[in-house]
């Protein structure tokens, strides 16, 4: 995540000093990703000496430097929003290679994987909901709001996407002529499995 | 605690296919409690329509009880479980099912009528229900003069006009757009925390992440569940229970 860009985006609203910088990041992204304040003046800092930021005045009484944007900073500030956010090849991802470790080990009951994965990101996304339900009170909340909204969208594709993971996982235990691998319910239905689906391997 | 809105106990559904015996539902535990919704997800042909009308009593388990506020749909005459069906339960399905010669408030209020409930009356609770919806300016609009989203609240309204504390929604959110589905949830949402008992049927994860607690089905047994989160009242009912 750009820093640089969030600090000249906040600044392209008028100068500022880095505790109220890191304030009004947060509330925008409502805390989504908390900076900490000594990110932001280092930030600050480099922004400096790029001649994108300059200092603006001199210190206030509690000795804190307020800074601007420059013209080269609103020059870079447009070309970030003008072009589109490239994320270099995938970004590793904890649950696709637990997924993928998972299928390839032995002894592991995937599907059990998947159903304590999707129970806990079905818990994130009724979290999300309701705090959703509470933003959009809130109409001056658009910001914070499509962050939410985002997280959203996210924990939604990975339950589809575990959706989808349990019904291969048990399509392939069928193929082999595996019994499937859903934790044992009820004995009626293995019984109720259709004798025919026996692999041919 | 007070007893469940909705109890389901073992409850098994099995069809027969000459020979054959398929499962619908296996031994299927399920409580909702009033102020509670609960959402049912899974792929399709795992159950779920078949769980909703066993709770609704529009289907007899062939194993198994379902007790609607503590009676026993079983144990009742077909007069008495009509009764019950008509005076404690609410369906919403996706297809609204509003009578078409009639207003909105009309619409409302004729299950209160077939009830036996004098007419003013009747017309005096639709107006209440479709306020409660926020749809009480359109009471007098016929369902073709409504969009989408505001058939499917006069379809709620419907469905939660009266006594009745048990709704049973099967993907109510259909045919709807994003936004308006969500408006449909909140209601339902709105009416649960009100005091009604709700089970929701979809397959939309961000439709069920709604309720306060998601049961997963799969070839007709709950392989898992999620919630209810743990806040500050639910855990302090925690407490005092114990």
């Amino acid at each position: 995540m750009s820093i640089r860009h969030g600090l000249l985006a906040l600044l392209e609203r008028g100068p500022s000093h880095g505790y109220q910088l890191r304030a009004e990041f947060d509330a925008a992204t409502g805390e989504t990703w908390p900076l900490n304040v000594g990110q932001v003046y280092t930030t600050l800092d480099r922004l400096a000496r790029d001649g994108l930021v300059a200092q603006d005045g001199d210190p206030d009484s509690d000795g804190r430097i307020a800074y601007r944007i420059t013209d080269e900073g609103r020059r870079e500030l447009t070309s970030w929003f003008t072009s589109p956010v490239t994320r270099h090849g995938a970004p590793r991802d904890e649950l696709a290679i637990k997924l993928a470790l998972a299928v390839s080990t032995p002894g592991v009951d995937v599907v059990s994987v998947v159903q304590t994965q999707r129970a806990a990101t079905m818990t994130s996304l009724q979290e999300l909901t309701r705090l959703k339900t509470r933003a959009d009170g809130d109409p001056g909340d658009l910001a914070w709001s499509l962050v939410l909204d985002h997280l959203l969208f996210r924990a939604e594709a990975e339950i589809r996407w575990l959706d989808h993971c349990e019904t291969r996982v048990a399509r392939a235990a069928a193929r082999r002529g595996e019994t499937p691998l859903t934790p044992a319910p009820a004995p009626a239905v293995a019984e109720a499995v259709p004798a025919g689906k026996r692999g041919r391997r | 605690m007070s007893s469940p809105v909705l109890l389901l106990s073992g409850v098994t559904r099995e069809h027969r296919q000459g020979s054959s015996v398929v499962h619908a539902l296996c031994g299927i535990d399920l409580a909702v409690h009033a102020g509670e919704l609960v959402a049912v997800m899974g792929p399709s042909g795992s159950g779920k329509s078949t769980l909703l009308h066993i709770a609704g009593g529009l289907d007899t388990p062939t194993a198994g009880q379902v007790l609607v506020e503590d009676r026993d749909l079983a144990t009742l005459s077909a007069a008495a479980g009509a009764a019950v069906r008509r005076r404690s339960v609410g369906y919403v399905f996706q297809d609204l099912n509003l009578l078409p010669s009639l207003s909105a408030v009309e619409n409302v209020a004729l299950p209160r009528e077939l009830d036996g409930v004098r007419s003013r009356l009747a017309r005096r609770e639709a107006v209440k229900a479709l306020e409660e919806v926020g749809v009480a300016d359109l009471a007098h609009r016929f369902p073709d003069e409504m969009s989408g989203g505001q058939q499917q609240r006069v379809a709620i309204a419907r469905a939660l006009v009266g006594p009745r504390r048990l709704l049973l929604a099967d993907e109510p959110t259909g045919a709807l757009d994003s936004a308006t589905g969500e408006e449909v949830l909140r209601v339902l949402r709105g009416r649960c925390e009100a005091g009604a008992a709700g089970v929701l049927v979809t397959h939309e994860a961000r439709h069920a992440a709604w309720a306060d607690r998601v049961v997963f089905l799969r070839d007709g047994v709950v392989v898992d569940q999620s919630g209810p989160i743990a806040g500050a009242e639910s855990l302090l009912s925690t407490g005092g229970a114990a």
